[in-house]
């Protein structure tokens, strides 16, 4: 791209953006729009909240474990530098359970969903199944994009809740391996500062996270001209604007939540 | 009855965002174009006088069309930026017959179609079926004339995540009041019509490109539509296919009454199907009549496309 093509300007990549986002925000609002209005695909929703979630488990599920043992690997040497090796199970309780499982879970299911609903929703729209949903009276944007957007938000939290579980879960492994430390003292330890707030509030933001997968990843895959090429484009593109807005996101989230609720302990 | 020429500020937002997606890869929508009259109701310049296709169709403004007129477009225009794909074309179908819509690629033949189901709305003009203006239809009124329409896309356009059964029992499912066990019944009379019986437990991607056709065009009918569309039913498959697609149309039309519209360019397939055909030339119909008169034409255009 040549540095000219940035510029504002009509055509310029500025300017593309531009009318990007506005037709993102427009496909959001036309979500709360629709979704109060049937038909209700109760069935399709379910079936959706199976396939993000049942078949995301063991991804979510893995990345947990990582998180948590490499945390507390990462982490214990330092906190021993300052004699404050007893504070490990709090830190990584706080860490997980406030940023870090919310965030890597939403992140990795939005490389997992992203390009599949992209993909999916994409290869829908160039070989007309969409067109054929439409023609035959049943309101494709019903059928595969409201669905799919209440099944990602419903599932994300249920989701960081188990990587947050699964975390703390291997930061203990690591503990009981390095120092033997006794389940009852790491858990109490670990829980001793986290208020229902920041549990509730730091997993219930992932809700808006799944609405950011689902509704940029359908979009793209919504708005596909063209054929295969255009259809990994628009997957591709579905993971990386939905990683950058979860990140963005995020930053608006918790600004928010401390203005509401304060920082950790109250601060 | 609201004129033709009335500009369409009613339109929702999110059928502009629907229309965008036909327009081809680089084409950019023009401000208030393909959607809005970019004329301000007004005609496109230069084509005040275009040539009325079909001595059965109405003008613009002129009311419905006839009683035993089943489709109606009438000068429609349609644009995707600064591309013109329709240029003020205009058929009439009768009802209980087969219209057949010939020309080269390109020419706008499945954009003329989409206009039918208001999968696209004209610049200009007026798409009229069975006796309402298909573009000003909206909500419960705009389904139910898509429920008495069958549609047949170029590659099938069957749900690839379910088997033909699936396929066809979702359409029912949700548009018919049949129990289980007639919905089945349904399914098994409709797969008979098209041989293919024992595909019931397949899904698309084991079905070769001439099956996949056939089971779209099951279940374009699985809902007894008194319409059917086809666009390029024949397209891709082999002489033999070919012949047994076309006569499953004709027996439609016969054994069923439904009348139908076909765009395509294969001969064989127009030679069996059509009671009148219609040639498409750069966004307008240029020439209608039986196909002799189409082979027969003088016109270079169509002197080209039969190689006569």
């Amino acid at each position: 791209m040549r540095f000219t093509n940035l510029l504002p300007g009509r055509g310029s990549a500025v300017t593309r953006g531009l009318e990007r986002t506005g037709e993102l925000a427009s496909f959001m609002g036309r979500f709360f729009g629709r979704f109060w209005k049937p038909p209700y695909e109760v069935r399709e929703t379910f079936s959706q909240m199976d396939e993000v979630g049942a078949r995301s488990f063991l991804l979510v599920s893995v990345t947990g474990l990582a998180i948590g043992i490499v945390m507390a690997m990462q982490s214990r040497g330092t906190l021993a530098a300052f004699g404050a090796e007893y504070a490990l199970p709090n830190m990584l309780a706080l860490s997980v359970i406030k940023e870090i499982g919310p965030v890597f879970t939403s992140l990795v299911l939005a490389g997992r969903l992203g390009a599949g609903i992209g993909a999916e929703i994409g290869s829908m729209r160039v070989t007309e199944q969409i067109d054929a949903l439409e023609v035959a009276a049943l309101k494709p944007f019903h059928y595969l994009v409201i669905t799919r957007v209440v099944a990602c938000v419903v599932i994300f939290p249920v989701l960081t809740i188990w990587a947050d579980a699964i975390a703390l879960f291997g930061g203990y492994m690591e503990s009981l391996f390095m120092s033997g430390t006794d389940y009852r003292v790491f858990f109490q330890t670990a829980f001793s500062t986290i208020r229902f707030t920041d549990l509730f509030m730091d997993t219930m933001k992932t809700s808006i996270f799944g609405f950011i997968v689902a509704t940029v990843s359908s979009y793209l895959g919504y708005n596909v001209r063209g054929g295969t090429r255009e259809v990994g484009q628009a997957a591709m593109r579905a993971v990386v604007v939905s990683s950058l807005l979860i990140l963005l996101a995020d930053v608006i989230v918790v600004r928010i939540s401390i203005m509401l609720f304060g920082g950790i302990s109250g601060s | 009855m609201a004129d033709g020429t009335e500009r369409r500020d009613d339109v929702k937002e999110d059928d502009v965002q629907d229309e965008a997606r036909y327009a081809p890869p680089g084409e950019k929508r023009r401000d208030g174009g393909g959607r809005g009259d970019p004329n301000g109701g007004e005609k496109p310049q230069g084509q005040r006088n275009g040539q009325a296709a079909s001595e059965r169709v109405g003008e613009v403004g002129s009311g419905p069309p006839p009683e035993d007129t089943i489709i109606e477009l009438r000068d429609l225009h349609k644009s995707f930026g600064d591309l013109d794909v329709l240029n003020g074309a205009s058929l009439a179908v009768e009802d209980g017959t087969s219209a057949v819509v010939m020309g080269g690629s390109g020419a706008g033949k499945s954009v003329l179609l989409k206009h039918v189901v208001k999968l696209l709305t004209p610049d200009y003009g007026e798409p009229w079926v069975k006796g309402r203006r298909v573009d000003q239809m909206t909500g419960g009124e705009l389904d139910d004339l898509r429920l008495s329409i069958g549609y047949l896309f170029q590659g099938g356009a069957l749900f690839d995540s379910m088997s033909v059964e699936e396929n066809m029992n979702f359409f029912l499912r949700r548009h018919s009041d049949l129990s289980e066990g007639e919905r089945q019944d349904r399914i098994e009379e409709t797969l008979s019509w098209v041989k293919l019986e024992d595909t019931a437990p397949k899904y698309p991607a084991e079905l070769s490109g001439g099956q996949q056709k056939r089971i779209g065009l099951a279940r374009a009918i699985v809902l007894q539509p008194e319409i059917l569309l086809y666009d390029e039913p024949t397209t891709g498959l082999d002489p033999v296919s070919v012949r047994t697609v076309s006569e499953l149309i004709v027996r439609l039309r016969d054994e069923r009454g439904i009348s139908s519209v076909a765009i395509t360019h294969d001969l064989l397939c127009a030679e069996i199907i059509a009671d009148r055909a219609h040639f498409i030339y750069e966004g307008k119909i240029l020439e209608s009549g039986s196909l002799e008169d189409l082979k027969h034409s003088d016109h270079p255009a169509l002197r080209n496309f039969f190689g006569s």
